[in-house]
């Protein structure tokens, strides 16, 4: 059976309409990209779709409840409820520098949580 | 009285990258003055990604975006004072502002550069039938409580409006634990990048209803249902068409006007279309002396064109300290067919240093379309654009030797191109 996938391409403003023809897994056809940048990201929303995921952890010792933090890079959309169960548990002590590492090797996926932000500490 | 060189109002990333590009070209005394506790504007709490693919050519989150900025301040030796509110401003450039420490203080700059944001249209302004229950918040407001303060506005959630901050804050809430039922659009189309429809709304299953809107609020003391309806083509609601969702919060994202009181109360000529001030090449608005950029010019969803506008603003000023205004009449840059606005909406076609560029959004989505810029009947430049939405601000670069034969007013024109 085949099964047909819509794509709006995020590539660039131009927002390409895709559609990809998929069989068991694989892909048959990708049309309606305009450039390589839109085949690249249709291959791998169709395989593997991956994101940058941003949120804030809970900090203390600090004029603010709250640091802005995000990976270093893209990790798989479908382990993102996953991470934010972490995230949303930890807690981290001010000061915080500029891109500190929070949390390592978040769920072994090779990406780091970073502080989006530097936040001084109480006084 | 002290007298600055020039004064930046407003500390985001407009007045940062003004502040910035002043001394870097040799303006020492300058002075940012900022409400708030901290710099970065709206940037401390757009805490997701997308920033900077342009200026720094990857993408990062708004505060790592005004971070970067904030390391350049330092370098710089930028003078910036925060918690304090500029209350007016005056046609002879002083500018009386207020903070807890100095009180009432009156100063006056030789170049002001108005950097001020925007604001977010409210319940108010859409006169949504119903009671006035809690739980009704700006998606602006519920994106600082939660970003910023640390709190949730709610659990079960509603939003109207497609615009960004509405999509980004869908998948916000839905990451930390609420369930957002779905995003209204009252045009046929959403006003949000392409992005975000993808990965807020589409990433979660959150369903997007285009031509509806919320026509009425139950609940007592807080929001307890929310009816929303189809429209016709006149935006009005059509009688049958009644869906209802039982949420606790309903998000408003119905779109940012340019925070323009202190421009207007000063007597600085404001674009009706962008409902900011009008500005000529140099972003000088109608009063000698005065700029503006940013948010406070005309909304802009991309921070790299706030900032690539602020440093044109910056740089306009500067050339203005050391050469005066231009002693030319401006010719008008109008929109016709089809274009919404263009910025600047004014030019000295002869005093134009190299280049002048124009930004300009059109009035609906068209998949291929023409674009005109002429003069009189003369076209100074024919131009076939693809994939073409309101949400995204195109661009057109014209060289000073296109314009100088430019003796009148100039009209862009976008004409769709059909194709069978
Ligand atoms: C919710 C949201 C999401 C966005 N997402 C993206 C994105 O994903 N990618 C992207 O590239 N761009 C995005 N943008 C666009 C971009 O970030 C903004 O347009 C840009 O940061 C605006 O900068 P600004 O300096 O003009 O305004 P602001 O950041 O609003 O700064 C204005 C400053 O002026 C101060 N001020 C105002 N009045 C006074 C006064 N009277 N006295 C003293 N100070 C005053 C305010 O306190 C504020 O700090 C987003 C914008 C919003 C609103």
């Amino acid at each position: 059976m085949t099964e047909t996938k819509q794509l709006t391409c995020v590539g660039c403003p131009a927002g390409c309409r895709i559609t990809i023809e998929m069989e068991g897994g694989e892909i048959l056809s990708i049309a309606g990209n305009t450039c390589d940048v839109g085949e690249q990201y249709a291959r791998q929303e169709a395989i593997m779709p991956m994101r940058i995921l941003t949120s804030t952890v809970k900090v203390t010792d600090c004029p603010y409840r709250v640091l802005p933090v995000t990976t270093d890079r893209e990790i798989p959309l479908k382990m993102i409820d996953q991470a934010m169960e972490i995230i949303r548990t930890t807690v981290v002590k001010a000061p915080v520098s500029f891109e500190q590492v929070i949390i390592e090797n978040l769920l072994d996926t090779g990406a780091n949580v970073i502080a989006s932000r530097s936040l001084p500490a109480l006084h | 009285m002290r007298k600055y060189s020039a004064v930046v109002i407003g500390g985001g990333s407009a007045g940062l990258a003004a502040g910035i590009t002043l001394k870097e070209n040799g303006i020492d005394d300058v002075l940012v003055i900022e409400k708030d506790d901290m710099v970065g504007g709206i940037l401390n709490q757009c805490i997701h990604n997308g920033f900077g693919l342009h200026t720094f050519h990857e993408q990062m989150s708004g505060p790592a975006y005004a971070e970067r900025f904030m390391i350049r301040a330092e370098e710089v030796g930028l003078d910036i004072k925060l918690n304090s509110m500029v209350t007016h401003i005056h046609p002879d450039r002083t500018i009386e502002y207020v903070n807890r420490d100095e009180g009432y203080v009156t100063i006056q700059a030789d170049a002001v550069i108005l950097a001020v944001g925007c604001y977010e249209r409210n319940r108010g302004a859409l006169a949504i039938p119903g009671q006035r229950p809690a739980g009704v918040f700006t998606a602006g407001q519920a994106q600082r409580y939660l970003n910023i303060d640390g709190y949730m506005v709610g659990r079960k959630v509603f939003i109207l409006g497609s615009g960004d901050i509405g999509l980004i804050m869908a998948r916000r809430m839905m990451l930390e634990g609420a369930k957002v039922y779905g995003v209204a659009e009252i045009m046929p189309y959403s006003n949000g990048l392409p992005r975000n429809i993808k990965q807020c709304l589409e990433d979660f299953d959150i369903p997007l209803y285009l031509n509806h809107t919320v026509t009425n609020i139950y609940g007592k003391d807080r929001v307890e249902r929310i009816e929303v309806s189809k429209v016709d083509e006149k935006m009005q609601p059509i009688k049958g068409t009644e869906m209802y969702f039982d949420v606790d919060t309903l998000l408003l994202s119905v779109g940012l006007i340019p925070e323009n009181h202190l421009g207007d109360a000063a007597g600085i000529e404001m674009d009706p279309r962008i409902k900011g001030p009008s500005v000529d090449e140099n972003y000088m608005c109608s009063i000698d002396g005065f700029f503006a950029c940013g948010n406070g010019l005309h909304v802009h969803d991309l921070v790299d064109y706030v900032t690539l506008q602020a440093q044109r603003a910056a740089l306009g000023a500067v050339h203005y300290l050391k050469n005066g205004p231009a002693e030319e009449k401006a010719v008008k840059a109008v929109p016709g067919n089809g274009i919404l606005y263009t910025v600047p909406a004014r030019i000295h076609p002869h005093h134009i240093d190299k280049t002048v560029e124009f930004f300009y959004r059109i009035r609906k989505p068209m998949d291929e379309a023409v674009i005109t810029v002429k003069c009189g009947d003369r076209v100074l430049r024919r131009q076939t654009k693809k994939y073409l939405v309101p949400s995204v601000m195109e661009r057109m670069m014209f060289a000073g030797r296109q314009l100088e034969d430019v003796d009148g007013d100039i009209t862009f024109e976008a004409e769709e191109v059909i194709h069978d």
